[in-house]
Formats: structure tokens, C-alpha cells, sequence
């Protein structure tokens, strides 16, 4: 089987402390997971609700569990995980809060990692009357995953509502970290945080 | 590829085996099958473990029998996901059972007569001792793999328990914690129609020449109801007439000439003695039991790598039961991949080879035996 490596990956490895236990919630193919494993000695694992991500996982020698998040991580016990990781799902789900919330119930931390729909080129297609279409988000109007896109800012407003502790957050672009104009400049946003 | 012409084999055992009962067997014996070739480190070994009505005979032919694959051909054999090019595959006829190994219908040596009622109820962990033993005579000290559906997955899981040493993985397909109330009613009303069979003679009908027919076929009938799927019976065989309605009791509608059918093969091979035992087996299978309840100190001293495997369409073990085993796992922190298989057979899928569940275990056993 052969592993892919996704631009938030090296930094959501970073953010995994070495041996630590980790859930990967939408975890495809298990990459992320077997390079946790290879590179932090992580362990835990993944959920998938797709079958040849399944396929794929087990392939890759990965401990995935078949499941739809959308019911939430009921298998788990609270503070089973050092951390619980969203790896670009999230803008496809339908319950956002309830997901976060699970979250942060399994896991002492959350990463969250999705496609900032504020970057420059997505604003230019709105303003020019498009829905837009990247490389972050290579969809039709009409036949997008994506239900749930948001901004950097919107993102930052929504942590502060609910009262997460963002404890890092980095903005990428062609896997190159974005520190100016952030919500502008970045098309992929990750976050690490806890409940208050 | 078939597994080809394959000889059955026996093995003796004269060490008497304690039984959970608290009956000791003094001696018994258990057929079995092998396919492929034990390797020099004797790592490549995998057990297949059956369910109610199965045997040792796993895959390939008997010579000079007409349709006699084994029960699980789909699944073992060269190529296939239990690929016997690479590993050394173990069938083994379980204890009470009336395809080789000691049973029922085998001599009880203190008597020279059929052991009849007289042969002790065994349990599946009973089964997993003896089947430990056959491990020793092979030579072999540690599994790279268990398997098995059903019941077969219960054994898997009971070694993965009693034996945590002697197990590299267990593959636990389509199979239960525990049975429910509503799964020991069926085998209740089995057990009701052989016991009431005036030829059951008290299990000892052997003696006067006669064979529970009628009880076993209804057990058959009970039995095969829970393994299918309401839409899978719905599509194979809805309300359709064989010929039209007569006003009568004859078969009618083809779903009952099909149970009739099954009923009347099962009782032509298959002890009514070891399908009570077999049924009192998945009754009692309760590893919890013995942990107040909790299922994750149960399987606390399993440490192998799990797969569990569940079909969307069982009604016998639903895949919440199988998720209740993965929980328990992750709760004891252990390796376990989960799959539920979308399959629209009903819990005999794991007999089946729908693409992605054959996929799955090829795939968990390449990585899982090297």
C-alpha cells in the first residue's frame, strides 16, 4: 500500500507528543496514522466510514474502525486520547458542534486542520459572481462534499464562543507557513486546542 | 484454486481433559485437515474454527465424493484470502460433534457402547482446550492466526483469551459476546423438538435403531430462519407459490418447501444429540461471566491483534454485538481493525464472498503473517 502525505501533516506530527495516543477521526487510508506511528511512535486509532478507505487502512497495517462519525465516538471513553485529530473533514460534516464536542470529551486535545475558504483567489471568484473552485477545493457548486466551508476568521470567532484554548494555530499555503494576512494569503488553516 | 483432494486426518489424545462442567473426558479424539506447509519457523500456522453445523473439513475435496467442498473453499485455498500458498491452515472437527472427532455417536471406551446422552455437555472454552492440544501434537506454539464466523469467531475470541501466549491474531467474524435472550429462545425451541421427538429416547436412540428425524428437522428449520435476512428471503423467495393455493398444509408458498428442503438434509446427516450440546455451547458462551458483566476485563488478558468483521444485514449477532468486542478492545487499549461489511444476506454472509470482506482479510493477514 502506498502512503500520501497531506500538507498538514508534518505539522500536525509535530503538535504529537512521542508515544502518544492518538484518534484520527476520518483517517482514509491511514497515512496519517501509520506516519504518527513511524515518526512519534503514536498509537490509537483511526475511523472510517468509507470501504476502501477501510481496505486501504488495514492494508496499511493501521487499527481503523469502521464507523460514522456523524453518530459520534460513543466506542470511547472520555479522556481515552492525548489527541483527537480532523485532518480537512470537517467542512464535510453535518454536525459541527456536535463533533468538536465529542472531540474535546474523548481527547485532552483537539487538532483541526481545513480549507480556508477567506483565501484571496476564493474571495476573487465570489466577487467575480462564481462559487469557487481550487485546488483545496476542486468541487462544483453541485456536487461538493462540502457543506460546512468557513473562514480563518470565522473559525477564530467560533473558538472564541465556545471558549476552546486555541493553543497553536498555523496557516499553510503550497505547504509554506503563511504569517501575514493570514485569512488573505492562507488556503489551509490548522488548529490545536482544548476545552476552557 | 481448490485446496485439492484432501485426506482427513485423527488424533488421539490420552490425557484426560477437564471439562467446565466439572466432567473430565478420559480420553478423546479430534479429526482434522490441514492445507499448505507449516514453515521452518513455524510462524505460518492459522486455525479455522467452525460453527453449528460445520467440521474439519474446511476447504478442498474428499476423493471419490461428488460435491463434497469444504465449508469455508470460498475463503481458504491457493489464492484465495486464506492463501494456503503461504500459510499452514488447521481444520478442526470440534468435541460432541458428529463428523470424526469423539461425540455422542463415538464409543464410550468404559462402556464399548455409543456415548449417546451420556457424552458430557462441552463449552467452547472446552473446544479451545482440545483444539490446544492438537496445536501441541502439530507442533505448533503459537498461532499466527484464529478464525473463524459465528461460533467460529467465539472460539477465536476464547483463544485470544485463555491462551493470549500461544496467538498472534484472532479474527472474530460475525459473532456475539454473548447470546442474547432472544438468540437462546431459538435454540430453546431447537432443543424443545428434539427433546420432545418420541425417537429421541432420551439421547440414547442409537440403541433402538432410530433417529430423532422430525425434532431435528425443525431445529433445522428455527435455525436456518435466523441466518437469513428478512430481505434477502423477501427477494429470494417472497410470497411466491410452487403451484397455487390447494387449501391445504402441503407446502405451499416455495419459502416453505425451501425450510422443508433444508430440514429434511440437515436430519439425514447432522446427531440431534451433538446439536443440543452444540446449541448448550453458544448458550453458555459468556467470557464476561466471569468479570461481574464487564467485557473489557474479560478480554484484558487478550493481547493479540484483533480483527472483527460484522455484516450490516445479521440479525442473529448484529454488528452492535460485534462493536460491544471492539469496544471492550479499545477500552484494554489493544491492535483492532473493525469492518462492517454492507452484505444483504443476513448473518450467513460470513460464508459468502462478498468482495469487500474477502478484501479485508486478505488484506489483514498479509500484513498480520510474514
Amino acid at each position: 500500500m502506498t502512503l500520501s502525505m497531506r500538507a498538514d501533516f508534518s505539522t500536525i506530527a509535530g503538535w504529537i507528543a512521542p508515544g502518544a495516543r492518538v484518534l484520527d477521526l476520518g483517517c482514509g487510508d491511514g497515512s496519517l496514522l501509520s506516519q504518527l506511528r513511524e515518526s512519534r511512535g503514536a498509537a490509537g486509532y483511526g475511523i472510517e466510514i468509507d470501504d476502501a478507505g477501510v481496505l486501504a487502512s488495514i492494508g496499511n497495517g493501521v487499527n481503523v474502525l469502521q464507523s460514522d462519525l456523524e453518530s459520534g465516538l460513543a466506542g470511547f471513553d472520555d479522556q481515552s486520547f492525548d489527541s483527537v485529530i480532523l485532518s480537512q473533514t470537517l467542512q464535510a460534516m453535518r454536525r459541527i458542534e456536535a463533533i468538536v464536542d465529542e472531540m474535546l470529551r474523548v481527547g485532552r486535545e483537539a487538532i483541526i486542520s481545513f480549507p480556508n475558504f477567506g483565501h484571496w483567489s476564493h474571495r476573487l471568484q465570489v466577487l467575480a459572481g462564481r462559487m469557487p473552485v481550487s485546488e483545496k477545493l476542486p468541487y462544483q457548486w453541485y456536487d461538493t462534499p462540502n457543506i460546512h466551508l468557513c473562514t480563518i476568521a470565522d473559525f477564530d470567532a467560533f473558538c472564541v464562543q465556545r471558549r476552546f484554548r486555541v493553543i497553536e494555530r498555523v496557516v499553510l499555503h503550497d505547504a509554506r507557513r503563511v504569517s501575514l494576512l493570514p485569512n488573505l494569503m492562507g488556503s489551509l488553516a490548522i488548529y490545536r486546542f482544548r476545552s476552557a | 484454486m481448490s485446496a485439492g483432494v484432501v485426506t482427513p486426518q485423527r488424533a488421539a489424545f490420552a490425557e484426560p481433559l477437564a471439562l467446565a462442567s466439572g466432567a473430565t473426558l478420559p480420553s478423546f479424539e479430534l479429526a482434522y485437515e490441514t492445507y499448505g506447509t507449516l514453515n521452518a519457523e513455524r510462524s505460518n500456522a492459522i486455525l479455522i474454527c467452525h460453527a453449528l453445523n460445520a467440521s474439519h473439513h474446511v476447504a478442498g475435496v474428499h476423493a471419490g465424493e461428488a460435491d463434497s467442498e469444504g465449508w469455508w473453499d470460498n475463503m481458504v485455498g491457493p489464492g484465495k484470502p486464506v492463501d494456503t500458498r503461504r500459510y499452514f491452515v488447521v481444520g478442526v472437527n470440534n468435541l460432541g460433534s458428529c463428523f470424526g472427532s469423539s461425540g455422542p455417536a463415538t464409543l464410550n471406551p468404559a462402556t464399548g457402547k455409543p456415548w449417546g446422552a451420556d457424552f458430557p455437555i462441552v463449552t467452547v472454552e472446552d473446544w479451545v482446550d482440545a483444539q490446544a492440544r492438537l496445536a501441541d501434537r502439530l507442533g505448533i506454539a503459537r498461532f499466527a492466526a484464529v478464525m473463524g464466523g459465528s461460533l467460529g469467531g467465539m472460539q477465536a475470541l476464547s483463544w485470544a483469551i485463555r491462551y493470549p501466549d500461544r496467538i498472534a491474531s484472532a479474527l472474530v467474524i460475525a459473532a456475539a459476546p454473548n447470546l442474547s435472550a432472544q438468540n437462546i429462545a431459538f435454540n430453546e425451541v431447537a432443543r424443545t423438538a428434539i427433546l420432545t421427538d418420541p425417537d429421541f429416547h432420551d439421547g440414547h436412540f442409537y440403541e433402538h435403531g432410530v433417529k430423532p428425524v422430525r425434532g431435528l428437522r425443525v431445529a433445522r428449520m428455527v435455525g436456518h430462519i435466523t441466518y437469513i435476512s428478512d430481505e434477502q428471503m423477501a427477494q429470494k423467495f417472497g410470497r411466491q407459490l410452487r403451484e397455487g393455493l390447494n387449501f391445504s398444509f402441503a407446502p405451499e408458498f416455495q419459502i416453505e418447501s425451501y425450510l422443508r428442503y433444508q430440514g429434511e438434509k440437515f436430519a439425514e446427516y447432522f446427531d440431534a444429540n451433538t446439536y443440543l450440546r452444540i446449541t448448550k455451547a453458544l448458550d453458555y458462551f459468556d467470557p464476561a461471566a466471569a468479570t461481574g458483566g464487564n467485557l473489557a476485563r474479560a478480554l484484558a488478558p487478550a493481547t493479540c491483534r484483533f480483527l472483527v468483521i460484522a455484516f450490516t444485514t445479521d440479525w442473529r449477532f448484529p454488528a452492535a454485538r460485534s462493536r460491544e468486542i471492539v469496544k471492550a478492545l479499545v477500552d484494554n487499549r489493544r491492535d483492532v481493525s473493525y469492518a462492517e461489511i454492507a452484505a444483504p444476506h443476513g448473518h450467513d454472509a460470513f460464508l459468502l464472498d462478498t468482495p469487500q470482506y474477502h478484501a479485508i482479510v486478505r488484506a489483514y493477514l498479509e500484513r498480520a503473517v510474514r
